[in-house]
């Protein structure tokens, strides 16, 4: 029944919305090169660069996990959880390319049990949350090889 | 240290942590009064307020260096509010600092307090899709401890980290904070308990996370001129350093409420870690190193940062704090202890109050009046403390 609901990002901009290969979207710095994300839309953020000037540029969809662990308890608002809540894992990813670190929720059914730094994941996209008529997209990791699972009851790590 | 380059504490005051839901301006102008008294001034002598922000408790609360002032009655003191996250307290106690040192005035009071909410702290309300602080909650579920078990995470990992070790921290701040009097858990717990508590954020267990607490914090700061005209030419207590230093780009340790750390492409990340420059800008200032250093109070948010904060301020290595604290290093009676007030363990998280809190603490063990947690023969104190968005502190305190 879900898929009847019209799928929309959570926040607009941050990541494409290509179901099979989806990719955050940072911003490079056409003066210096140097990549943020979220995007910057202003000032470059290298000190020594005067950058006004941003292209818009895809991140490594894979990346490394620099750390990881998992909300046990349901986190206050503007968090919508499900009811009743289901425990999750987040993760801080290495992105080799862009030399940078980016966090994000973990994919339903990946528990912290199944997480190692070092673990390769890649990018996916998940429902955040959902009201009548929308679900909200969002990024989470998924280890590389994992299958996003059906049940969510390994998510808490317990 | 020249006098010009220092200002004395001529009093120290605290409203005891807890949990009431009361108003802050109450914990507030307790502290002042305590602070007031040991300085022996009446606070129409006081010529410079300056409050340390809470943005938790409406208006008031972000404009506490005038709300405090008119609690105590309008003089025509002159006046600062300074909001810095965890570190505004720092800033508060910097704020008149800078106005004594400049010959702006020469005695000051600095008061921060805070009345909280139960549970995870949370972002201001709203619909705010422009703060990270607001997002990291909305797209992420990322609370503070998430943050702090990433770390935590990271030490297990690189240094071989256990959960004991963790539990051991807790363990060893229950016991430091069992007889301090503003402390708002003064309960032993054993390692078995705190392994057995629930799990918040893995690693970390509840009795490892630091709470959330109501509490104020207040001192009297004055010149060095000042305070041998009025307090006579006894040991003086003296704030030597404030360090309040930001990061440098490229920052390549994930912060709270960051999505990313700075990218390493465009300019390569070189020197020391942010926590790291906040303490050698304080040695700096001082013209001190670690070695001086009788004992330390830092930012115990969680267990596993207090080991952090052992190689942040140098007291050991990198990949050493494990050992310092299997050593008993740390432990009141040890080389440098560590958190003798119980730290944030014991009191839980007031806000504006707590660096304020840090230096209350240290005056008193340099004085030797830390009844019952006393580190004998204290010469020099270092606080530690970082807040969200670059906010961080470092005091160096001495005899």
């Amino acid at each position: 029944m879900s898929t009847a609901k019209t799928r929309v990002p959570a926040i607009e901009g941050w990541f494409t919305l290509d179901e099979d290969a989806p990719a955050l979207l940072g911003s490079a710095c056409t003066s210096c090169g140097n990549i943020a994300f979220p995007k910057e839309t202003y000032f470059c953020r290298n000190p020594e660069c005067q950058g006004r000037e941003f292209a818009e540029t895809p991140l490594s969809r894979t990346g490394k996990v620099w750390s990881y662990t998992d909300a046990c308890y349901q986190p206050p608002d503007p968090y919508v959880p499900a009811d009743p809540y289901v425990p999750f894992a987040l993760c801080a990813v290495e992105l080799a390319a862009e030399q940078m670190v980016v966090m994000g929720q973990v994919v339903p059914g990946i528990g912290v049990d199944d997480l190692t730094i070092g673990t390769e994941v890649e990018l996916v996209l998940d429902v955040l949350h959902e009201d009548d008529e929308h679900e909200y997209m969002v990024w989470k990791w998924r280890p590389v090889g994992a299958t996003s699972s059906e049940t969510s009851e390994g998510a808490a790590g317990a | 240290m020249p006098d010009d380059k220092r200002v004395a504490i001529l009093g120290a005051g605290m409203h005891p942590w807890g949990k009431w839901g009361r108003n802050f301006v109450e914990y507030g102008l307790a502290a002042a009064g305590d602070a007031l008294a040991e300085a022996n001034l009446p606070w129409t002598s006081i010529q410079y307020v300056a409050g340390a922000d809470t943005i938790r408790n409406g208006y008031p609360g972000f404009v506490a260096g005038a709300t405090f002032a008119q609690a105590l009655g309008w003089t025509g003191a002159r006046v600062s509010s300074a909001y810095a996250a965890c570190a505004s307290g720092a800033q508060a106690i910097n704020n008149a600092r800078a106005q004594i040192l400049a010959g702006l005035c020469d005695v000051a009071l600095v008061i921060g307090a805070d009345t909280t909410p139960k549970g995870f702290f949370k972002p201001v309300g709203g619909d705010r899709k422009d703060d990270p602080d607001w997002l990291r909650f909305h797209l992420m579920g990322a609370t503070n401890p998430t943050y702090f078990a990433l770390y935590a995470r990271r030490r297990m990992e690189l240094f071989g980290a256990t959960e004991e070790d963790f539990a051991a921290v807790k363990v060893k701040n229950a016991r430091h904070g069992l007889e301090n009097p503003y402390a708002r858990y003064r309960k032993e717990v054993t390692a078995d308990e705190v392994l057995a508590s629930p799990m918040v954020a893995d690693p970390l267990r509840l009795l490892e996370i630091c709470a959330t607490s109501d509490g104020g914090a207040a001192l009297v700061l004055c010149s060095m001129e000042f305070a041998k005209r009025h307090a006579g030419n006894k040991d003086l207590v003296t704030i030597d350093a404030v360090s309040t230093v930001t990061p440098r780009f490229p920052q390549a340790i994930i912060e709270m409420p960051n999505f990313s750390t700075d990218s390493s492409v465009a300019a390569s990340s070189v020197g020391p870690t942010f926590k790291n420059s906040i303490a050698l800008a304080a040695y700096e200032e001082a013209g001190i190193g670690p070695e001086d250093v009788s004992l330390a109070e830092v930012y115990d948010l969680s267990s596993a940062l207090e080991l952090d904060w052992y190689e942040d301020l140098n007291l050991c290595k990198q990949g050493e704090a494990e050992r310092l604290l299997r050593d008993g290093d740390t432990t009141l009676g040890g080389r440098v202890p560590v958190n003798p007030s119980g730290g944030l363990s014991c009191f839980g998280e007031a806000i504006p109050a707590q660096a304020i809190a840090q230096v209350c603490e240290l005056t008193w063990q340099l004085r030797g009046q830390a009844t019952g947690r006393q580190v004998e023969g204290a010469r020099v104190g270092i606080t530690a403390n970082q807040g969200l968005f670059g906010h961080g502190s470092s005091v160096i305190v001495s005899r």
